[in-house]
């Protein structure tokens, strides 16, 4: 774990993603894009029927994010992370189509942590509930796909020193696991 | 009979959905910032701080302090001397509610239906408690509450013979499940008796009392102060990353029960918790 903040710019490769260890905290700039349990079950389900995915997802970001609606002039309002576990059936199948980097919050199950030791890929934690800071950090966002499900719909953001930390990474290291034992008082 | 006009109720509730969404509440903030001070993760205590930051901006820009701004919960205590006019008074309360969520830019994030999934686009219906009481006056308590943290609520159908030991085990497995995903530091409110649908009730509105506000019953208070500090044991911390600031505040409600049954409620809230009440 570094005290540094490791500064990340998307697209993110295998091989970043592979470098970043539970603990970093980073600071992510560039394009990432949104989507919530909605989004993966259209994008999978389509996909299964043979259309295309609307965004080709090699090395590329998804934040687990609904936001709330833009006030007049601002690119976007409130946009924390959501909770995580709701894509975790999603999540294996994009990450073997090239996704390396997902941010949200809360735990993940083993299928998808096994998915990003295989194929190399990161999970990174925003701060819950802190929707209206990292609004600050998006910097223009437009809907990409999917506009029939409002806040769900596909979000294309760009984003200036958006904060995070490394909860689990490529070897399977997971934060939710070494760090609340040390605080555990008999 | 004193009238009130509908319209009246609905302008309120609009505002009181806007107001509860953009400034948390004073002991919320208050709670989040002193543990600023005591947090002994680094991890937790760069969180916290960043929750308190969230808050001055979300209070400063008039934006949502969270996305998720909730499903609309409004409690109505009635005075039975009251006449509504002017229309019907849950539409009216909905009417609030659709105004609010609209000028306000908050969230839209009620589906019609559980399985169709459609959402109605203006974030009614809200969940509305009705209650008469004597007088004149109205009170509305306006509550909006994210899902992350509803979903990790629990109820429990203890047996009377599992006692006050059973009921706080209960409450702390219940917060030791949901960990990192009710956006900890969490706020409880707890319901004790009454039947299945009554005590969901109470552990809702045990969420509207202010953080550090016990209850008048000197076991419930004791027990409050108990579970507070074996949550704060669990190590779970801000966002789960491990601390000791894991809920801000534990309040129970409690009620008269059958002599068959101990029902629990467990109503897990996150540190957004909102709140914003009026009296009419
Ligand atoms: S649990 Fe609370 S803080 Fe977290 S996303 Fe939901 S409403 Fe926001």
């Amino acid at each position: 774990m570094s005290d540094k903040t490791i500064n990340i710019t998307t697209p993110i490769s295998r091989e970043t993603a592979r470098s970043l260890k539970a603990g970093d905290s980073v600071s992510i700039s560039g394009v990432i894009y949104t989507a919530r349990d909605a989004a993966h079950k259209r994008m999978l389900e389509n996909l299964e029927k043979g259309i295309p995915l609307p965004v080709e997802l090699k090395d590329q970001t998804i934040y687990f994010a609904g936001p709330s609606p833009a006030k007049p002039g601002e690119p976007i309002g409130s946009v924390g992370p959501t909770t995580s576990y709701r894509m975790d059936a999603y999540s294996p199948k994009t990450i073997e189509l090239g996704l390396t980097c997902m941010i949200g919050k809360g735990a993940r199950n083993n299928d998808v942590i096994e998915a990003m030791k295989m194929y190399g890929a990161v999970y990174i934690g925003a701060v819950g509930g802190a929707g209206a800071l990292i609004s600050g950090c998006v910097k223009k966002a437009e809907v990409v796909a999917y506009p029939d499900l409002g806040s769900e719909a596909i979000h294309r953001l760009e984003v200036e020193n958006f904060p995070g930390i490394v909860i689990i990474d490529s070897e399977g290291t997971n934060l939710y696991e070494t760090e609340p034992p040390k605080y555990i008082q008999a | 009979m004193r009238e009130i006009n509908v319209e009246t109720v609905k302008n309120e509730i609009a505002r009181m959905c806007i107001e509860a969404n953009y400034d948390l509440n004073p002991d919320v903030y208050n709670a989040i910032e002193g543990a600023c001070a005591s947090e002994p993760s680094p991890i937790g205590r760069n969180i916290l701080s960043q929750l308190v930051k969230n808050a001055d901006i979300a209070k400063a820009s008039r934006k949502p302090i969270c996305q998720d701004t909730g499903m609309a919960v409004i409690f109505m205590e009635v005075g039975q001397d009251v006449h509504f006019v002017g229309g019907d008074i849950t539409e009216a309360v909905n009417e609030g509610v659709r105004k609010g969520y609209t000028e306000g830019y908050l969230r839209k994030s009620v589906v019609s239906d559980p399985i169709e999934r459609v959402n109605t686009k203006d974030n009614t219906p809200a969940v509305i408690h009705y209650n008469i009481v004597p007088g004149d006056k109205v009170k509305i308590d306006v509550a909006p509450k994210g899902f992350g943290s509803e979903n990790m609520s629990k109820v429990y159908m203890l047996k009377p013979s599992d006692g006050l030991e059973g009921v706080k085990d209960a409450v702390i497995d219940c917060i030791k499940k949901a960990g990192p995903n009710p956006c900890p530091p969490m706020v409880v409110g707890v319901g004790i008796g009454g039947n299945f649908e009554k005590v969901t009730e109470l552990a809702k509105r045990a969420l509207l009392r202010p953080i550090g506000s016990h209850s008048p019953i000197e076991y419930v208070k004791q027990t409050e102060e108990e579970l507070l500090e074996r949550a704060n044991a669990l190590g779970i911390g801000p966002q789960g990353l491990g601390g000791r600031t894991t809920v801000l505040g534990i309040n129970i409600e409690t009620y008269p029960t059958h002599i068959a049954g101990l029902p629990l409620a467990v109503n897990i809230s996150c540190h957004v918790t909102r709140h914003a009440s009026a009296i009419l």
